[in-house]
């Protein structure tokens, strides 16, 4: 049948998002979607938080000359000129712990959430692009991983590797996250799939991985920015939790190691405020602001969740 | 130069892939170069997977595809791309065959990038312009502009001209006009035709009778994945044997006759089922007729 | 002269997008008599769905501008969507493009008749005997209301849409592209079936939108074609096909491949160009650009008149 006498409605109506009936340019795409992204108070907003806590990551350890771990001070010191965030129990100085936690915060979060993101990728694709045999090996390798008890998994290594750091926890929380990721893919991948210059793609020779590469997942592209930066929220927030309760690295200083000292020195009944509320807060706005980001992300990129 | 025997394709569905869909049964015909030939077919009839089992975009269950008397199904990744030098498509939904987010002469350069990686910009560029012409399209008008800037009829031209590119012998055409305005159909109609000049065989899949019998040589009538009909195109519609291709005739809305105007045979039983084995009525034109019992 | 059921002046309709207003439908004239199938053709762009949405009220992105509608002698609201809802089903009815694809699959069909009937104020029960009847007529059986859309086939589905969209007697119906997604022979069988719906009475006037003309021929009294949002030409049937006046008519009809012409024989031409943008139309006709007649009178818009009984058009050189 004809294309609908709407054609000209389509032609002047605004950008649709990645995976809808062909009829919207790329760069009209882009060009509109930065136009809305930059109105998006929630986008705005969510991401100068992040930036901001990025930048005192950078820039927080090189105000200080002491390590987060040196006793540089009497114990137990209210907030000060001296510090900013007074000291722990020990003498400690916890804005230089702040800051330092903070890079490893980011640090778990970008390799993390990385590391999820490539194999959820790879799996997604492989799957929703491939069919068959391929398609049910991996769907059974996704459920197995989505049933594993990572709690128990991470105390039995845990048991066994006496000193740990941030990068294997990093890649641990990496193994574990990617599931979900790994079915919405898969899902639209499938629909992508049928689309007929995936079939002319393959008419003119080219194999199916460049295929993926080159015609599906640009189309996916937002789903993809917006998958990794939940990823990165959610290795954040793990982390944060494996460090709290003594599971993180062994050595270094995180904002969920933080907590598990205030709480372990009983810095909650001493009102020892100034040790947990730091990192607390920290850990809640940075994954807050995240997914704050997330939602406008979405109204930017799909037309209907727009408020015009 | 194409020949389909005995083709057969069928589908695994359900859950767990239990029961069997037969999309294609036992399918033979011939396309010579320079012949057009119709599939013709409602939904379900199997023409658009005949098209796709060609096309080597889906395989074949049974029975022999070849070209030029080499088998097409058995053809490895590499020889693939140089079966892909003779034999190209052209799909219905101009919309959907072009990738939204690049623009539209994009499809050129897939096709550069795969056949072509040492030929020279200039050299490129006028074989580009030369295949251009040969579909009516003025380059200026329609390289670089996104799919959604062009008209539907452009987009398709477009991609004929692409497969022109490669120098084919075989091209498939699988309802390419259908969501087509009406006054640009016929251009598009028209270019398909004018290519049989240069030798190359088409492959012309649709739906609707009328168009069919306006360019095709030869005509394949398929339902429920088997032929019930074939042969040349005047014979097939001027003296339409089989009870199907009879009510097909029959239904198509004409401009100047009405439909009560038209003879049809009376809810003729066409059959359900039943294998069908071709039967050849005159030279040439074979009807299938049902086995009973 | 029968009476006349519909009647519509001056209508303008627009879309209100990003980039400014689309100008759907540009003041448009026309009549609809007691009776009549009236066949509104056109190819994609031309207005002909809008026409029929503006008639009902449909779609949220359409601003009324100007004109007026009138059936049976009563104005119809139709810049109010509110208050259209005392006429929609049962004055005036449509039949809109997908409604086949559109029925809620988690619903047993004749729990969405039920439903439908109900936000209406009309009791299920009151025309449950109606429903049989004309479940009878269009051939399906009656346990399709035990069903869920997904069991039934297209044709099934577009006929089970089409006794819903007149179980309340409508005066005007409105069907949106009904055959265009059917093969063939469910075609014929649901387009005659509209013009069973018009001779037992249970519509009065319909308007069948299509782009296939040939259709259109089979089964309307009258047919009217629009290009880019304005009225090109409306006669009797027979008229229009064997002597259209409007060169775009003159050309689509020319254009239209049919069984028994074949290439070798008569080779057909298309109409080259594409139809203007609707956000900026151009002064006077629009056609302009296209039209192998055009001479310098063209630059001021040809008014759609009268030529001869019942046949109307909009060019300078026919009238």
């Amino acid at each position: 049948m004809t294309v609908s006498d709407q054609e000209d409605l389509a032609a002047a109506a605004p950008a649709a998002p990645a995976v809808t009936p062909a009829t919207v340019a790329g760069v009209r795409a882009s060009r509109e979607a930065l136009y809305f992204a930059r109105r998006n108070r929630k986008l705005v907003i969510g991401l100068g938080v992040v930036l901001l806590f990025l930048v005192v990551a950078i820039v927080g350890p090189l105000l200080t000359e002491h390590g987060p771990n040196e006793y540089v001070g009497p114990p137990a010191q209210r907030p000060s000129a001296r510090f900013w965030f007074g000291t722990t129990m020990f003498g400690q100085d916890v804005f230089a712990q702040f800051t330092h936690g903070l890079r490893s915060t980011f640090l778990v979060g970008v390799l993390g959430g990385g590391l999820a993101a490539v194999i959820g990728m790879l799996i997604g694709f492989s799957a929703g692009y491939r069919g068959g045999l391929v398609d049910e090996v991996l769907n059974m390798v996704t459920n197995v991983v989505l049933v594993i008890p990572t709690l128990a998994v991470l105390l039995v290594i845990a048991a066994y590797l006496r000193v740990r750091g941030v990068v294997p926890e990093a890649l641990f929380i990496g193994l574990f996250s990617w599931p979900w990721v790994a079915r919405a893919i898969r899902a639209q991948t499938f629909s992508l799939r049928s689309r007929e210059y995936v079939d002319l793609a393959r008419l003119s020779g080219l194999s199916g991985p460049k295929i993926v590469l080159n015609e599906v997942a640009p189309n996916m592209s937002s789903y993809l920015f917006m998958t990794f930066i939940l990823l990165f929220g959610g290795a954040v927030l793990i982390a944060a939790t494996l460090d709290f309760i003594g599971l993180g690295p062994t050595e270094g200083i995180s904002l969920g190691l933080m907590m598990n000292n205030a709480v372990l020195w009983s810095a909650l009944p001493l009102g020892m405020w100034w040790w947990f509320v730091p990192p607390g807060l920290g850990i809640t706005i940075i994954v807050g602001a995240l997914y704050i980001m997330n939602v406008g992300l979405d109204e930017v990129f799909n037309p209907k969740l727009r408020e015009m | 130069m194409l020949k389909l025997e005995r083709v057969t394709k069928v589908y695994k569905v359900g859950v767990f892939g239990g029961r069997d869909l037969t999309a294609v049964r036992d399918v033979s015909f011939e396309v010579r170069p320079g012949e057009v030939v119709s599939l013709i077919g409602e939904s379900g009839s199997g023409k658009t997977t005949i098209g796709k089992l060609v096309l080597r975009l889906a395989s074949i269950s049974g029975g022999a595809i070849t070209l030029d008397g080499v088998d097409v199904a058995t053809v490895g990744r590499r020889d693939l791309k140089d079966y892909y030098r003779k034999v190209q498509g052209v799909f219905q939904d101009p919309f959907s065959s072009y990738n939204p987010i690049f623009k539209a002469d994009r499809v050129f350069a897939m096709v550069k990038d795969g056949y072509f990686p040492g030929v020279g910009v200039k050299e490129w560029r006028r074989r580009l312009d030369a295949s251009l012409e040969a579909v009516r399209l003025d380059p200026g008008q329609v390289l670089h502009k996104y799919p959604h800037q062009l008209s539907g009829g452009q987009l398709q031209r477009l991609l004929i001209a692409r497969a022109l590119l490669l120098d084919i012998r075989l091209l498939v055409a699988d309802e390419v006009i259908s969501m087509l305005d009406a006054s640009t159909r016929i251009d598009v109609l028209n270019l398909l035709a004018d290519l049989k000049a240069r030798g190359l065989g088409i492959l012309f899949i649709t739906h609707d009778l009328s168009l069919g019998n306006y360019v095709s040589d030869t005509t394949v009538i398929l339902r429920r994945g088997a032929v019930v009909e074939m042969g040349p195109t005047d014979r097939v519609f001027g003296n339409p044997l089989h009870p199907y291709t009879k009510r097909l005739l029959a239904s198509v809305p004409q401009l100047h006759r009405k439909w009560h105007e038209v003879e049809a045979e009376p809810h003729a039983s066409d059959g359900n089922g039943g294998r069908p084995t071709p039967a050849t009525v005159e030279e040439d034109h074979f009807v299938a007729w049902e086995e009973r019992g | 002269m029968s009476t006349v059921s519909l009647r519509v002046e001056h209508l303008r309709v627009w879309y209100r997008t990003l980039r400014g207003d689309v100008q759907a439908l540009d003041d448009v004239t026309f009549t609809v008599a007691d009776g009549e199938i009236m066949g509104l053709a056109g190819e994609s762009g031309c207005g002909k769905s809008t026409l029929g949405k503006s008639l009902i009220r449909l779609d949220g992105r359409m601003r009324h501008i100007g004109g007026a509608v009138e059936l049976d002698g009563k104005e119809l609201p139709v810049w109010d969507s509110a208050k259209m809802n005392g006429f929609r089903f049962k004055e005036v009815s449509i039949i809109p493009q997908y409604a086949m694809s559109a029925m809620n699959p988690t619903r047993k069909v004749g729990r969405m008749v039920a439903e439908l009937l109900e936000s209406r104020g009309v009791g299920f029960d009151t025309v449950r005997d109606e429903l049989r009847r004309r479940l009878d007529l269009v051939e399906l059986p009656q346990e399709v209301l035990e069903r869920h859309p997904i069991e039934l086939s297209g044709g099934m589905k577009q006929r089970m849409v089409m006794v819903l969209s007149t179980l309340l007697n409508p005066s005007l119906l409105v069907a949106d592209e009904v055959t265009s997604a059917l093969d063939v022979s469910t075609q014929k069988a649901v387009a005659e079936t509209l013009v069973g719906f018009r001779d037992r009475g249970f519509v009065k006037s319909m308007i069948v939108i299509t782009h296939d003309v040939s259709l259109a021929y089979q089964i309307a009294d009258s047919i009217m074609v629009m290009y880019a949002g304005k009225l090109a030409e409306k006669a009797p049937t027979d008229v229009l096909v064997g002597s259209p006046s409007h060169p775009y008519t003159q050309l689509l009809i020319s254009s239209l491949p049919e069984v028994g012409v074949r290439y070798a024989d008569r080779r057909l031409t298309g109409i080259p160009g594409k139809p203007p943008s609707l956000l900026n139309p151009p002064v006077g006709c629009r056609f302009r650009d296209r039209c192998p007649l055009a001479f310098d009178k063209c630059v001021e818009e040809p008014p759609f008149v009268e030529v001869e009984r019942d046949h109307f058009v909009a060019c300078w050189k026919a009238i």
